[in-house]
């Protein structure tokens, strides 16, 4: 937006952009406050640690907020932020050398440190088994099937195509499935099948409720 | 923001595929079942951290960066 406006030479000019903004600036951060409990969600699943992911989730806001000229108001918001997060996620990753191996290990300690006792057994196996997963089902899946977004705005968030996006997300339960059947996400002492056992008994009961 | 919900249905339909037709085995219906199930734990996995409350640190640091604003255009 700013590339739009005459160079602002004076501090005059600059204020009175500034108050001119000042409205859709309000607006644009309500609805950025409305939206953190989302991000902190999707930063969540992608890093499979709690700490970690709050990092994330204030880095994205963050980058959002500077970048707030550049939002078209009226367009997805939420899906803004999530390709924003995103990026940064990967961003950071490169940088630190960090394998996606050890998102498992992350995923373990986070039930370590999260150790909820009214904490469905059937929540920690899923987390368990979506840290297996390649990152990009991960992601696809988790923006599909749980973040609300259609394929079109994965694909957008993903920066990839719509069919990437399917074929990913269908991958992603066909192996998700696979891993909770025959408990190959390295849940001690359990027997093979407890954790789609405990899944679908659990879901039934929530299911009863609705 | 609870619009997500309306699409959630749509948007977890299994795949074409594996949808269960007239006539075909208990296996489909079986998969199905599972992914429906798969399905819900993922809702409900995402959406226990949605609820959990907004740590103060994030509305901290975007009260600052708002407060930054407010100096620098005046």
């Amino acid at each position: 937006m700013s590339a739009l406006l005459p160079p602002a030479d004076n501090a005059s000019a600059t204020a009175d952009n500034a108050r001119n903004n000042r409205p859709m600036e309000d607006r644009f951060k309500t609805d950025l406050v409305a939206l953190i409990p989302h991000l902190r969600a999707f930063a969540r699943t992608l890093t499979g640690n709690a700490a970690a992911a709050d990092d994330l989730a204030q880095d994205a806001m963050m980058k959002a907020w500077d970048a707030r000229a550049s939002f078209q108001m009226g367009t997805n918001m939420k899906a803004w932020t999530f390709m924003i997060l995103r990026n940064q996620f990967y961003s950071d990753k490169r940088r630190s050398w960090r394998s996606t191996q050890l998102d498992q290990e992350a995923a373990e300690r986070t039930l370590v440190a999260i150790d909820d006792p009214s904490s469905p057994i059937a929540l920690d196996e899923l987390r368990l088994s979506i840290a297996k997963l390649p990152p990009e089902q991960r992601e696809a899946l988790i923006l599909v099937g749980a973040g609300g977004f259609a394929y079109e705005e994965a694909a957008d968030i993903c920066n990839c195509a719509v069919g990437t996006v399917k074929s990913r997300v269908s991958r992603a339960r066909k192996a998700l499935q696979d891993i909770l059947a025959d408990g190959s996400y390295d849940r001690d002492g359990r027997p093979a099948g407890e954790a789609m056992r405990s899944i679908l008994s659990d879901a039934e009961r929530l299911s009863a409720v609705r | 923001m609870r619009s997500a919900s309306e699409m959630i249905d749509v948007n977890d339909r299994p795949a074409k595929s594996s949808r269960p037709s007239v006539g075909r085995s208990g296996g489909m219906d079986e998969a199905r079942l599972r992914q429906q199930a798969i399905g819900v734990k993922l809702r409900q996995m995402f959406d226990e951290v949605v609820s959990e409350p907004v740590p103060d640190e994030f509305l901290e640091i975007l009260r600052r960066a708002d407060a930054k604003r407010a100096d620098g255009a005046g």
